[in-house]
């Protein structure tokens, strides 16, 4: 996906001024948030926050051995009969399921919703090779029909209002127009149930890789991934590295956590546990199953003090709990992953110099981290992403000369009283209510005070003047 | 409250106002409504006159060395202090939990650091937690109804939200309501609300549409920073509601019964 995040501003301008956007979002996150502090807390969860310990533990531990758990899934998925490909960039991701599809002459390809093949743009590939492809995810499949990207990590058209996916549907699909939602679903199963039956090809993610068992672990809700890890002759599974996880014990934790922290649910309606094709014997489950492992660019964020980035098991909850986010929906974030999580990870796989807007679309409020269910210290990273920024002189000469003039300001006592006396002489009686320059952004949302006539510092001296004076008044009384 | 474990008590020692360089330049009284407070509580209190900033805007913008030039002269302001109180949450947060950091590698300074650290305290904490004091016997001439935004540094760095409450909700004819949403950010987030003026902006409106629905006219923050944003905000929007510091309300209260 071409990466757009450094029009972060201006893009967030228009999502700010789109009433529509802002009803979706600002709706749509506050009911999983709150759904999310209740499911995660008492008296629903009495030990929230020790389970909340306990997964960020787990993935912690994964991602120190991850070279050797890399190792042991792969011996154990392929002793499950499961075919381990590695990937290091996108191309080579889409070169690996073209091959795999021409190899078994697919020519339909059911997708179940997966972030990682938006990253890699996966579905221009297929079609540029003549397949066709559906996105079999409710979201993901008004995401295709709209020719947009999804919007969030759990909810892709979080950023649409309902008449707004009524409308796509009657166009695109020719649906008789309702507005009941449950209608809307069913016309949209109907429409998909062909699909599903004639796919020669199902393409997944992958929530977990468990290393123990060599198991593929998905969670949904529609039903959709496991029709498209069954019913077709090939299943591929495309999962970033930094999914696998050590043992069932800890999958059994981590499954609990994503679903309460992203929806609110104590577990998805769906979960999935894939050992591999179908067996002899069976009745049913995929001839082939494949694992692609793809880096792009998660081994560099792994040779940093990033590393902890890659704990993320993509629920969502920091989208939900963030003020940034639901003011500016997830397009303005201009990649695959936005919100909280998403500053952090699109410059460490794209380039900082590529999102340098996004490290500063925080207020560093720490909310992202208090819901975060393996507690990514999100807001430090952030600070450490903008330090990255000032040492590579990526800020912009204003804020470096504006800092070192700031700084120069405030190591002196005797130049920081008298620049706030300079400060307000300009603001009490130079400038008006609308701010030059950079600073003029801040007067347009809200009025700025007028300084007090003295400050602190003086009020104090005065205040000790006027005491000594007592007191020597006093003595010579 | 992780600190708690490394702070000695500061019961009956001298405390040195930090008064913070917002409240320095812009809102003089709340500093003097501290000091009021805790003369009121017999507790010997001095102004350090070289202090200045804590550091935090150039250290939050990416500029460490920016800011720890800063945070060395706050350390020098306060080189002979025993018990440092300070009116704001962010700024204790930034003591407290970026100090560590900023001189971690530091052999000059660390020490000192750490020290400072040991003995710095937010106001309502440093009442309530520092000194076991929930009720200053205080009374508002008329009854007022209240409501809590709380600034997220302290909130979720320090732990804070409490300590205002249990103080607020003794003093006479004060009646506490609640306001939606009282824990999400208001959008200040220092130069954020400059870089990325209108996101700062759109998170402001929605705070002032929960402060206006409120029960509450006036809303209580322990941070002057919040207090800007919110009253520009409420005041852009013409509204009669005013978000006052915490210090003011109680001082207030004191000078209506106390002295």
């Amino acid at each position: 996906m071409k990466v757009e995040s450094q029009n972060f501003i201006p893009a967030a301008q228009i999502a700010i001024r789109n009433p529509n956007i802002q009803e979706a979002v600002t709706t749509g996150t506050r009911n999983s948030y709150v759904k999310r502090n209740i499911a995660m807390s008492t008296p629903t969860l009495e030990h929230g926050e020790a389970m909340r310990q306990q997964a960020a533990e787990a993935k912690r531990r994964a991602l120190r051995n991850l070279p050797d758990l890399l190792e042991t899934a792969e011996a154990n998925m392929k002793a499950n009969g499961i075919v381990v490909e590695w990937a290091q960039s996108s191309q080579e991701v889409c070169r690996l399921v073209v091959e795999i599809a021409k190899k078994h002459n697919v020519r339909l390809v059911a997708k179940s919703k997966s972030m990682v093949t938006e990253e890699v743009a996966l579905n221009d590939v297929l079609e540029a090779e003549g397949m066709e492809v559906i996105e079999t995810d409710l979201g993901e499949f008004i995401v295709q029909i709209g020719k947009t990207h999804p919007s969030h990590l759990l909810a892709p058209i979080i950023h649409m209002t309902k008449p707004e996916i009524r409308d796509l549907m009657v166009k695109e699909l020719g649906m008789t127009p309702t507005d009941d939602a449950g209608e809307m679903t069913k016309f949209a199963q109907a429409h998909l149930r062909r699909y599903f039956l004639e796919a020669d090809m199902g393409i997944s993610g992958g929530n977990f890789i468990l290393a123990e068992t060599g198991s593929i672990c998905l969670v949904t809700n529609e039903g959709n991934g496991r029709m498209c890890t069954t019913l077709p002759r090939v299943h591929i599974a495309i999962v970033g590295i930094e999914k696998v996880v050590e043992t069932v014990k800890d999958y059994a934790t981590l499954t609990q956590v994503l679903p309460r922290s992203g929806t609110g649910q104590v577990m998805t309606v769906y979960t999935h546990i894939i050992n591999g094709p179908r067996q002899p014997g069976e009745s049913d489950g995929p001839e082939h199953v494949y694992v692609i492992l793809v880096d792009n660019g998660r081994t560099n964020i792994y040779n940093t003090d990033y590393a902890e980035a890659l704990a993320c098991i993509r629920c969502g909850a920091c989208q939900n709990a963030c003020p940034v986010y639901r003011s500016t929906g997830g397009h303005a974030y201009g990649w695959v992953y936005a919100g909280p999580i998403g500053a952090i990870v699109t410059p460490l796989l794209v380039g900082l110099e590529n999102a340098s807007p996004l490290p500063q679309a925080s207020s560093l409020c720490g909310a992202c981290k208090q819901v975060c269910p393996v507690n990514i210290d999100i807001p430090r990273m952030l600070l450490d992403l903008r330090h990255d920024l000032v040492e590579r002189g990526e800020t912009g000469k204003i804020w470096d000369i504006g800092i070192r003039f700031w700084a120069i300001g405030n190591k002196s006592p005797r130049l920081f009283q008298m620049g706030g006396a300079m400060a307000r002489f300009g603001r009490n009686h130079v400038l008006k209510n609308n701010f030059p320059g950079p600073l003029g952004g801040w007067t347009d949302y809200r009025d700025f005070p007028n300084f007090a006539p003295k400050s602190f510092h003086q009020l104090w001296k005065e205040r000790q003047a006027a005491k000594n004076s007592n007191n020597g008044g006093s003595h010579n009384g | 409250m992780a600190h708690d474990s490394k702070r000695p008590s500061p019961k009956g020692k001298k405390v040195s106002l930090f008064v913070t360089c917002m409240i320095d330049m812009m809102y003089p009284e709340t500093g003097m409504s501290v000091v009021n407070i805790l003369e009121h509580l017999s507790i010997e209190v001095d102004f350090p006159m070289a202090q200045t900033c804590c550091g935090q805007p150039a250290y939050n913008s990416g500029y460490h060395s920016e800011s720890k030039q800063v945070a060395i002269q706050f350390l020098k302001a306060f080189k002979d202090s025993e018990v440092i109180v300070t009116p704001s949450g962010s700024c204790a947060a930034m003591v407290l939990h970026e100090y560590p950091v900023l001189f971690e590698d530091d052999p000059h300074w660390k020490a000192e650091a750490e020290r400072i650290v040991s003995i710095t305290w937010e106001f309502t904490e440093f009442l309530v937690d520092g000194l076991g004091i929930t009720d200053l016997k205080a009374r508002l001439s008329q009854p007022m109804t209240f409501a809590f935004h709380d600034s997220c540094h302290g909130m979720r760095l320090l732990g804070l939200g409490q300590a205002a409450r249990t103080l607020l909700g003794n003093v006479e004819n004060a009646t506490i309501a609640e306001l939606n949403e009282h824990e999400v950010c208001c959008g200040f987030g220092g130069l954020f609300s400059v870089k990325m003026a209108d996101v700062s902006g759109a998170m402001l409106q929605k705070k002032v549409k929960n402060i206006n629905a409120s029960a509450a006219s006036v809303i209580i923050t322990g941070d002057s920073s919040c207090l800007t944003q919110m009253n520009g905000g409420l005041s852009r929007k013409g509204s009669s509601k005013k978000v006052r510091h915490i210090a003011d309300v109680l001082a207030e209260g004191l000078a209506g019964e106390g002295k």
